[in-house]
């Protein structure tokens, strides 16, 4: 590498995102996300044949933030929206970008049925364990224990049940072809997840069905933690209920690479 | 064009998938399932877009999307089903979308039945959704009317960017009748500036029903008031039958306007000078025929297969100055003929009152025959 190509290799904004500044809370990974997508939208020369689909939720407004089409779903029904703009435009890139109390509560009828017909679109789904938008309520995907403002003395289980596991459920699914979760506590996850969200578009692409990210995030204010303890939390607390790991990846996809 | 033995719903279907539809979701449920059957094989043999959703909540959520591209898109369903769509309709009239929807309706309210019923006018014509807006409505009283009115609801959903609706029942939705169809258009190939499809050459767009700001929010709901009172000036529809020498009128829509009409033929034989009103759109209501009529006539009957839901917006239109009668039907039940004739004698024999509420002496007559 000359001197020369050093000098050009700055930190650039990916041409995918739109040059504002987000809603999103200090330290909050929506951010960190946002941009994986992004950038990898911007490698596979994609961008003016996206359309996404915003959930509701802390993403409601992603469609300010990404340089794309976008449309915006009622709480929960992104995969249905997103099902509806494929069937008309089968060539588009069409993504959903949901929270876990818009994919897993709410919206869990949606995103089981996008899966189970092999919907070809991509869902990348945010997992930070509670209602962000709302001021941190109790989510299908709070821990056992966990304290939020719904469940002040911690989730009980026996009377307000167990958390779902969102990634290995929808793997069980014929129709889905690439379910994989990963984590953007450090470095070396968020690279991990990069080539995840690639490899999902890359699935959507070839036209092979079904793919969802399942992202672990962190909700800093809401859990009451500086952006770094969130992020330990997350490493020690929910990879461990949350395993990172590849759930569903049909032979078709495994001989993509 | 020759004329065709066709069942309602799968006329419906047909005259749709001829007015361009290019993506139709559904889920089954009784009496409009014919529709979502006829287009899973339809749909497909034309390359053209069709999904039997998980429920009625994805169905609208599907058609949202594809409302979104600007195609022309359709759902069909029946009284719980448009119940669950109702979210989706709301935001559908938040984003200005064109759409298409057929109501069949049957008896109410909860699970009610599969017979025919006008209960869900309220719900439709009133706009069941969260928020202010008003979906245009029109109600055939045929199968060849539901065929001519699906593809009229297609030009105006696109003209007004508005939620058409179709407000059929379970009399026409299966009921088999001759119908020309009409010709088979080409799909749309240009599609309207707020339209997405992937920001290739332009700047990007986004479609969101979401205004944090309410004075902001305010405008866009005065935009839809002010889109409304020019659909209100252009679109109203209705059909009228022997007024041009009528002293009573009787105001029916949809199938009891056809089951009116066969009456007031009846009592014209009998030399009673009774004419029909029928609205074509009940969303816009026909307010101003009715004023104007309320002060040729000396007497009206409103009948429907409800409980009065299209009666207040008559006595609306007609402020007291007309007595105005009322009879329906409920469950299920039809009005029949030879009932609307009965209502018709009653209403001329009177005697007629402008004071009380036309609902009150219905149901006091019934509690009396008990």
């Amino acid at each position: 590498m000359t001197i020369n190509e050093l000098d050009s290799m700055v930190y650039t904004r990916p041409d995918s995102l739109t040059e504002v500044s987000t809603h999103y809370c200090p330290g909050c990974t929506h951010g960190t996300a946002h941009r994986l997508i992004a950038e990898v939208i911007d490698e596979m020369g994609l961008k003016d044949r996206t359309i996404g689909v915003a959930s509701v939720g802390c993403s409601v407004f992603a469609y300010n933030y990404f340089d794309t089409d976008f449309v915006q779903a009622p709480h929960g029904r992104a995969p249905a929206m997103a099902t509806g703009v494929k069937r008309v435009y089968p060539d588009r890139m069409v993504f959903t970008y949901q929270g876990d109390g818009d994919l897993a509560s709410i919206g869990m009828a949606e995103i089981v049925h996008a899966a189970a017909r092999g919907e070809n679109i991509t869902v990348f789904f945010l997992n930070n364990t509670n209602y962000g938008m709302t001021g941190g309520q109790m989510a299908p995907t709070t821990l056992p224990g966990q304290v939020t403002t719904s469940s002040p003395n911690g989730r009980d289980v026996e009377t307000q049940g167990y958390p779902i596991r969102t990634a290995e459920m929808l793997a069980k699914l014929d129709g889905a072809s690439y379910v994989v979760r990963r984590s953007l506590h450090d470095p070396k996850n968020i690279r991990l997840a990069k080539k995840a969200i690639r490899t999902a578009i890359e699935v959507q692409m070839r036209g092979l069905g079904f793919s969802l990210v399942e992202l672990l995030s962190i909700c800093p204010t809401n859990w009451g933690k500086t952006p770094a303890e969130a992020l330990q939390w997350l490493e020690e607390k929910m990879v461990t209920y949350y395993p990172i790991g590849d759930y569903k990846v049909h032979p078709a996809v495994a001989e993509m690479k | 064009m020759a004329r065709e033995l066709m069942k309602g719903n799968e006329a419906v279907a047909e005259a749709a998938v001829r007015a361009g539809l290019a993506a139709y979701f559904g889920y089954p449920i009784t009496p409009q399932t014919e529709s979502l059957e006829y287009l899973s094989r339809r749909m497909p043999e034309l390359g053209r877009a069709f999904v039997q959703a998980e429920s009625e909540v994805a169905a609208i959520n599907m058609v949202y999307g594809a409302a979104c591209t600007g195609h022309r898109v359709m759902t069909s369903s029946s009284g719980p089903g448009i119940s669950l769509m109702q979210e989706g309709l709301s935001f559908i009239a938040g984003t200005e979308l064109p759409m298409v929807l057929i109501d069949v309706q049957r008896g109410g309210p909860g699970l009610g039945n599969i017979a025919p019923s006008q209960a869900d006018y309220n719900q439709i014509v009133k706009g069941g959704g969260h928020g202010d807006y008003h979906p245009i409505v029109l109600a055939p009283a045929s199968v060849q009317e539901s065929v001519d009115l699906t593809v009229l609801a297609f030009d105006l959903a696109e003209k007004y960017r508005s939620i058409v609706v179709v407000l059929s029942d379970g009399s026409i939705g299966q009921m088999m009748e001759p119908c020309e169809l009409p010709p088979m258009q080409p799909l749309k190939t240009s599609f309207p500036d707020w339209a997405v499809s992937g920001a290739k050459g332009r700047e990007r767009r986004f479609l969101t029903s979401i205004n944090l700001n309410p004075a902001m929010q305010e405008e866009m709901n005065l935009r839809l008031m002010y889109r409304w009172q020019e659909v209100e000036a252009n679109e109203v529809r209705y059909k009228e039958y022997y007024m041009d020498d009528a002293k009573f009128a009787v105001v029916g829509f949809g199938s009891t306007g056809r089951v009116a009409l066969s009456a007031v033929r009846a009592a014209r034989a009998e030399g009673i000078p009774v004419g029909l009103i029928r609205p074509i759109t009940v969303s816009p209501f026909p307010s101003k025929i009715l004023e104007e009529l309320s002060k040729r006539v000396e007497g009206m009957l409103v009948l429907e297969m409800n409980a009065g839901q299209m009666l207040e917006d008559v006595l609306i239109a007609t402020h007291g100055q007309v007595p105005v009668e009322f009879y329906g039907r409920m469950g299920g039940v039809c009005v029949l003929p030879e009932e609307a004739l009965r209502e018709i004698k009653r209403l001329v024999k009177g005697p007629l009152t402008t004071t009380g509420h036309p609902r009150d002496r219905w149901l006091n007559r019934i509690a009396k025959k008990n």
